[in-house]
């Protein structure tokens, strides 16, 4: 792959050197003209493009969003995944669950995931890498988990198919050659009591850990009690420097939630609630 | 109303034989259930002379009625309950309608051996044009006489022909009360023939009725009336029924096509036992399966394969195809299915079969014209991909491998998620509203919804702060506070906060399927919530909020 592109870049400079011989002629705004077509759709194939991700959770991940053939790796959430495949699914990309018998099928629609263009394939067996494989060739966002250990030339084999592809995998679990590895830790539950209420919203601190660079973590509602992600803090739909959602940010149905009103989090939600008024 | 056919000049009505066999439904039921063997007297007898009273029943009413069971009264139309009040002796089968249609095929195959083009007007009732056999056989009347003949030969005795100008008025002729079973309406004859009939014979129900109300009873009286003011009161419609009662029916007989036959069929002598050796024997006529079905110009959306084995067992299975089968496809379908038809001995993937197969047989189910299946130039290149992608891993794994999901109707979470393996069709919903997911479902659980739900719940455990197991009695009374629970068999975790019980009583009227649970959400100290389900003194862990 990346021979490939040295190669284009060769390609490209031969093409300039050309343009230069032809400089001065009636056709140089022609040549200009389709170079920059050139360079443009050489930034789409050849630069890693992000996939739209869900605004909570792509501002922790390394290049602002989920990356078109890379890896991630996922621990002990299935929201968290949902998280992750809620964006693309939303902006129409197909999505691969393989060897996760027991994902959540309504919690996926809840979370904003497209049923229509999810597939699923619970027990892949002692395929699951020709099955990952295979599916990584004609879905967008793969997900799968790893029965044991795959071998290190399998794992590359597989990085490059997806890069080739373009597809992103997203491994539960270890994985070698991972982008950014996502991580949940301090869940806290509210809406339940001792034998009373019910489980309603829960907030989790988020921690994203990539190869370069420091973790980052946030803490994020997972889901909120409206089964939405966001940001504690934040709004359903944070749009920074517009007056009119300033305005309407009070949400009713926050203010009228029971449960959280005595927690920390909703205090702090509260001066932020205020600021943004103000 | 429809404005399409506006005061075309009809052609000509054409002379049309119609031959009516009265009772067919009653015909067809007595045959079949000769051929069963049910109706103890009648074997070795002719099925249509037996004497039994027999009435079949289409939604809750009589749909029709053998000779004798109307001799006692009985009628069409009449409630079951009623019917045997006035016939107590009265056997009662359900209507089906496709057992007419099949018991009619001997009859108009014997028909068309006769005279060539036959229309089905409705089970018991064939259409053929009159013109090649009158020429043929010297004579309507000789015609008709050979038309009897060949259905006396068959065992169907009572049967009626009429000819007259135009299907309606032929039917009618058959139909006509008299003691010769060929009533031959001259040609030109037809209005003075219809003209003493009730107007109900037009079929539709409605005019009928208004025109009684207007004071018109006779199809007589009605073809007085001037062909325009029938337009202006009643439309296309009424201009279409006023020629009929003029007797100008111009409708043609159009012959039945005999539908090709699509299947296609292998038999294994010596049988094979292996589901290589199998699939490989048939994918030369899998690819001439298609082949036909490419030259009579059709794509095929669903095919039914059958298996014959050996020991006599015979599987069968429909397959559906989101677009058009190819014969790779159709060789995929018969080694999944024979992989999947429990003929296998040991493992599942494993290749040999229990007892040798002996015969494949395929047959087209749904057809379609291959111009809908023809692909475009562009756009429909993204799902065909994925299609293939996952028709490919499929065949690795076999049919139900590859699944799509839709949320279900149900209270526990596993009967919320229906999974359809890729390619056969959903569940579809009857309605938009009857969505069995957004029906209210009391006692499902509340939202959030678990992300992880696992496919067979797992034993828990959950005690008291004094290490004694917590249970429920009949009030739903808890025996004691939860403190610590297990989920795993061998960690004991503290409780940080629960929430229940929520009890769920299913199906209470059926002792098989009943199911009375508790279901309560724990969240242990570390802030992972379960949802545990306490059923007849056991916890399991039924979902997981991770």
């Amino acid at each position: 792959m990346a021979i490939d592109i040295f190669e284009g870049m060769f390609e490209y400079e031969g093409m300039t050197s050309a343009a230069a011989v032809l400089d001065g002629s009636p056709t140089r705004a022609t040549v200009d003209e389709l170079q920059a077509r050139i360079r443009s759709m050489q930034a789409t194939t050849l630069d890693t493009r992000t996939i739209p991700t869900h605004p909570a959770i792509a501002r922790l991940l390394p290049g602002g969003g989920l990356k078109e053939g890379a890896t991630y790796s996922v621990e002990n959430s299935a929201v968290l995944l949902m998280a992750l495949l809620a964006g693309p699914s939303a902006a129409g990309s197909w999505c691969g669950v393989i060897g996760v018998p027991e994902f959540g099928v309504e919690a996926a629609e809840h979370f904003g995931i497209d049923l229509g263009r999810l597939v699923l394939v619970p027990h892949p067996g002692e395929q699951w890498l020709d099955v990952t494989a295979a599916i990584a060739d004609v879905l967008g966002v793969v997900v799968t988990r790893p029965p044991k250990r795959a071998s290190d030339s399998s794992v590359a084999r597989l990085s490059a198919r997806l890069r080739q592809r373009g597809a992103t995998l997203i491994v539960l679990g270890p994985w070698p050659q991972s982008e950014a590895m996502l991580s949940l830790s301090d869940s806290h539950w509210s809406g339940i009591g001792q034998g009373s209420g019910h489980l309603s919203a829960r907030q989790a601190t988020v921690t994203v850990t990539s190869r370069m660079g420091r973790p980052r973590s946030a803490r994020l509602w997972l889901p909120d009690p409206h089964e939405q992600f966001r940001e504690v803090g934040r709004f359903a739909q944070p749009e920074a420097g517009s007056p009119h959602e300033a305005s309407s940010l009070p949400e009713p149905a926050n203010l009228h939630e029971p449960a959280y009103l005595h927690e920390p989090a909703y205090l702090h939600e509260a001066a932020y609630l205020h600021e943004a008024a103000g | 109303m429809r404005r399409t056919s506006s005061l075309a000049p009809p052609s000509a009505p054409m002379r049309t034989i119609v031959l009516w066999c009265p009772d067919w439904p009653i015909t067809a039921a007595l045959r079949a259930l000769d051929a069963l063997g049910t109706l103890g007297d009648s074997t070795g007898r002719d099925p249509a002379a037996v004497d039994t009273p027999l009435a079949l029943i289409d939604a809750g009413r009589v749909f029709a009625c053998s000779a004798s069971a109307r001799s006692e009264g009985v009628r069409r139309g009449h409630r079951v309950r009623e019917a045997q009040a006035r016939c107590p002796g009265l056997q009662v089968l359900d209507y089906d309608q496709a057992l007419d249609i099949r018991a009619f095929e001997p009859v108009l195959d014997a028909i068309e051996e006769t005279m060539p083009g036959a229309q089905v007007v409705r089970p018991g009732t064939c259409a053929v044009r009159a013109r090649g056999p009158a020429r043929y056989y010297g004579g309507e009347e000789e015609a008709a006489l050979w038309l009897l003949d060949a259905l006396d030969a068959l065992g169907i005795h009572g049967s009626r022909v009429g000819i007259a100008d135009g299907p309606f008025t032929a039917e009618h002729a058959a139909r006509s009360p008299q003691r010769q079973r060929i009533r031959i309406v001259p040609e030109g004859g037809s209005s003075e023939f219809l003209a003493g009939m009730p107007v109900g014979l037009l079929g539709e129900h409605a005019l009928a009725t208004l025109l009684r109300r207007l004071g018109i009873r006779t199809l007589g009286e009605f073809a007085q009336l001037h062909p325009q003011d029938i337009e202006a009161r009643f439309g296309d419609e009424g201009v279409r029924v006023h020629a009929l009662a003029l007797g100008l029916d111009s409708r043609p007989v159009v012959p039945r096509v005999v539908p090709e036959e699509l299947d296609s069929v292998v038999g294994f002598e010596p049988p094979l036992d292996r589901i290589d050796q199998v699939t490989f024997g048939f994918r030369a006529s899998a690819d001439r399966f298609i082949e036909q079905l490419v030259r009579a110009r059709l794509v095929c959306t669903s095919i039914r394969i059958e298996v014959d084995s050996e020991s006599g067992e015979l599987s069968e299975r429909t397959w559906l195809h989101p677009r058009s089968f190819t014969a790779a496809d159709v060789v995929d379908r018969v080694r999944w299915q024979l992989q999947g038809s429990g003929s296998i001995a040991g493992n599942p993937f494993g290749s040999g079969l229990s007892s040798g197969i002996t015969r494949v047989r395929v047959v087209p189910e749904s057809v379609d014209a291959i111009g809908n299946h023809e692909q475009g130039l562009w756009g429909t290149g993204h799902d065909e991909r994925i299609h293939h992608g996952l028709s490919r891993v499929q065949s690795m794994l076999g049919h139900g491998a590859v699944v799509t999901a839709a949320v279900g109707g149900g209270r526990t979470l596993l009967d919320r998620q229906s999974l359809v393996a890729w390619g056969d069709r959903a569940e579809t919903a009857r309605t938009e509203r009857a969505r069995p997911d957004m029906l209210p479902w009391p006692g499902q659980l509340p939202t959030p919804s678990p992300g992880t739900v696992f496919e067979a719940p797992r034993p828990a455990m959950v005690i008291d702060a004094a290490g004694v197991a917590i249970d429920l009695d009949l009030r739903g009374v808890l025996s004691g506070t939860p403190a610590r629970f297990s989920t795993d068999g061998r960690t004991l975790r503290p409780i940080g906060a629960w929430a229940g019980p929520w009890t769920v009583d299913e199906r209470w009227w059926d002792a098989d399927t009943s199911r009375r649970a508790s279901r309560f959400q724990v969240v242990d100290d570390a802030g992972a919530a379960w949802l545990l389900v306490l059923d007849s003194h056991l916890w399991w862990a039924e979902a997981r909020y991770d």
